[in-house]
């Protein structure tokens, strides 16, 4: 665990979650319906928000997003 | 051979008693949806086929034949009769794509019930002004979401009951709940069904204008008689089809022809209840060998977007007809499919006041790449001039779709709302509120909206809810809501916003305003851009005038600005 992990899944289940269900670091986040694709748009603004980053449209895919580890992927590429 | 054959002959011949006939029904008869949906398919002789088949997003499947249907949807109307509900009371559907989902509607109308649907990802106070207008009497929902009804509870009286599909039976129900569990339910083999006729309410969906409150577009059950024609005419669906409809039966596409169309026609139906990835959907089709696949422009489009390499690893050699609805399909998104499927999408209009759809492009008919195509026999569609509201007598001219009243599917009335309603007819026309072309052969090109209504996705937004949601955000003086082009989703929402006294933009107020929106009513609804500025333009008398900040967004004339407050 690192503190990126759980800063991003504190932030996915604090916005998207509605009930108590459980979530891991590699709980499909798209494909399994906890975030859809418009509500993307706003954990994308968090990540560049919170990291200071832009994370580019063509890279901001619903595969990118699609779990809390590959989120941390997408956003160390872009962190300096 | 396709199932309409000539589209001239057919429109020279045409009736809608062929359907009446294709479906036994006699005018004056008993007509229930979910019935024709169900029972009637097991009475001819299809019970043991599979009518759905679903999947959930951990890739867990459940099958159901015409006969699970039809004892399913017993066991749901028995439920719902043996607590009090009354026929034509609202029973809102408020639930994922779940197997409960589709089956729920049928029940709920086999008991003389009105079905309610509304898209699960709504936030609450979404749900609470379509439920207040409705007085509905109780809701089935999952667990997961009954959070968001329990926040609204108070100022519901009317709301009866609160049903959970799948209730933790480790933790206590509160007040005015009760668990249904519709795997372990009775499953009556003989259930009364209600007697409704063709003009008995059946459908309560709701839409979004530029001004107001969300409308109730009330149908009844005499729209089978369209739903049925058009998938049998324009979806092509025949007896030997695996069927797969994207949209959510929270929209009306997901019930005319997600639930009706498909089962009254007794095709075997996938449902994939999981969030999208082009993987994922190409596997879906490969794995169940889908052969009509009806999807949305904005579906279409990400996939365009996921590139045409990952279709490669599958084989999609099973798919025979698309089709396509919700927005304007571009030439490019036509083109594309023909390139990947070998086959067009074919782009399909109509809306949810319509039912069924009204301006299609046929299978077998010459193809236009963004063309609607031509109207469907039996509908008198044409274009009219926004002033005078007559037809023009020439081709090519840009004015109002205008269609002649009367085809089975029409919306009744907006629910408690008939004045709106009659201000949708002009000399003699329905007016959707679209503005088109036609051209020298007949097809219709679209060109726009005829109002400030946002089309994001295929869904309606109204810029009225997203700018009353906003300005109860503690930061926000004033607000306009326009649309920005998307080339997802057509077009996305964005929001002009001036702040109180005290307040900043700031990156972190600008997600934190999203958010707030999100919530209140719907990821759809969430404003994607958030633009903070010092004044908004209005007219001297006071009005903010969108349209101003609508062309900018389009990089279009601002045009007549005589009005504007600081000219």
């Amino acid at each position: 665990m690192d503190e990126m992990q759980e800063i991003i899944k504190t932030y996915v289940i604090k916005e998207y979650v509605e009930d108590d269900t459980e979530l891991t670091y590699d709980s499909p986040l798209i494909s399994g319906g906890i975030v859809d694709s418009f509500s993307m748009v706003s954990l994308k603004r968090f990540l560049e928000n919170k990291y200071n980053i832009a994370i580019p449209d063509d890279k901001a895919t619903p595969e990118a997003f699609d779990s809390v580890n590959k989120i941390c992927a997408l956003v160390r590429e872009y962190v300096k | 051979m396709s199932n309409i054959g000539s589209y001239d002959e057919r429109v020279k011949n045409f009736d809608w008693k062929i359907a009446e006939k294709e479906l036994d029904y006699k005018p004056g008869n008993i007509i229930n949806i979910g019935w024709y949906c169900s029972d009637r398919i097991c009475e001819k002789g299809y019970g043991n086929k599979p009518a759905l088949i679903w999947e959930g997003s951990t890739g867990v499947e459940k099958r159901f034949t015409y006969n699970d249907l039809r004892l399913n949807s017993n066991a749901i109307g028995q439920f719902l009769r043996g607590l009090g509900i009354k026929p034509e009371d609202r029973v809102c559907l408020f639930m994922d794509k779940i197997p409960e989902l589709y089956i729920g509607f049928l029940g709920i109308l086999k008991m003389g019930g009105i079905a309610q649907p509304l898209f699960s990802a709504f936030g609450d106070e979404s749900l609470f002004v379509r439920l207040d207008n409705a007085q509905t009497t109780a809701i089935i929902t999952q667990k997961k979401h009954a959070p968001k009804v329990r926040k609204i509870m108070e100022k519901m009286p009317y709301l009866k009951h609160l049903i959970i599909v799948d209730a933790d039976p480790a933790k206590p129900l509160l007040d005015r709940e009760v668990a249904f569990d519709m795997e372990k339910a009775e499953k009556p083999e003989k259930f009364d069904i209600h007697p409704t006729y063709a003009e008995s309410p059946s459908v309560l969906h709701y839409t979004s204008g530029t001004t107001g409150q969300p409308k109730g577009v009330k149908h009844v059950h005499y729209s089978l008689i369209s739903q049925y024609l058009t998938s049998k005419w324009v979806l092509d669906l025949q007896n030997s089809d695996i069927y797969w409809c994207t949209a959510d039966p929270g929209w009306v596409t997901g019930t005319s022809y997600g639930i009706i169309g498909a089962f009254s026609s007794g095709v075997t139906q996938c449902v994939l209840d999981a969030g999208f990835s082009a993987d994922n959907w190409y596997r879906f089709i490969e794995k169940h060998k889908i052969s009509m696949w009806y999807s949305a422009p904005t579906a279409i489009r990400s996939l365009m977007k996921a590139g045409d390499e990952v279709i490669k690893k599958y084989d999609l050699s099973s798919l025979r007809h698309l089709a396509s609805v919700g927005e304007p399909l571009n030439s490019e998104a036509v083109l594309w499919s023909e390139k990947v499927f070998g086959k067009p999408f074919l782009d399909t209009y109509w809306q949810t006041e319509t039912g069924s759809i009204m301006i299609t492009n046929f299978p077998g008919m010459k193809i236009k790449p963004g063309s609607m195509g031509k109207p469907f026999p039996g509908i008198t569609a044409t274009v009219i001039h926004p002033e005078t509201f007559e037809p023009f007598n020439e081709t090519g001219k840009i004015g109002l779709i205008a269609i002649k009243p009367g085809w089975p599917a029409m919306m009744r009335t907006y629910w408690r709302n008939e004045e709106t309603y009659q201000k949708k007819f002009k000399n003699g026309w329905y007016l959707p509120g679209d503005r088109s072309s036609i051209d020298n052969e007949g097809y219709f090109w679209f060109v726009g909206r005829d109002d400030d209504v946002i089309n994001t996705g295929g869904h309606l937004v109204s810029p009225f809810e997203v700018e009353s949601a906003l300005l109860e955000h503690p930061a926000v003086a004033e607000s306009a809501v326009v649309a920005k082009p998307d080339f997802v989703n057509m077009e996305v929402v964005k929001a002009f916003v001036t702040l109180k006294p005290g307040f900043t933009g700031s990156k972190d107020l600008d997600l934190e305003i999203m958010n707030f929106v999100r919530k209140k009513l719907s990821p759809l609804a969430m404003p994607q851009e958030i633009e903070f500025i010092d004044t908004l333009p209005k007219t001297r008398s006071g009005k903010i005038m969108r349209r101003i900040l609508h062309a900018k967004e389009w990089g279009e004339e601002i045009g007549d600005t005589s009005t504007l407050e600081d000219d």
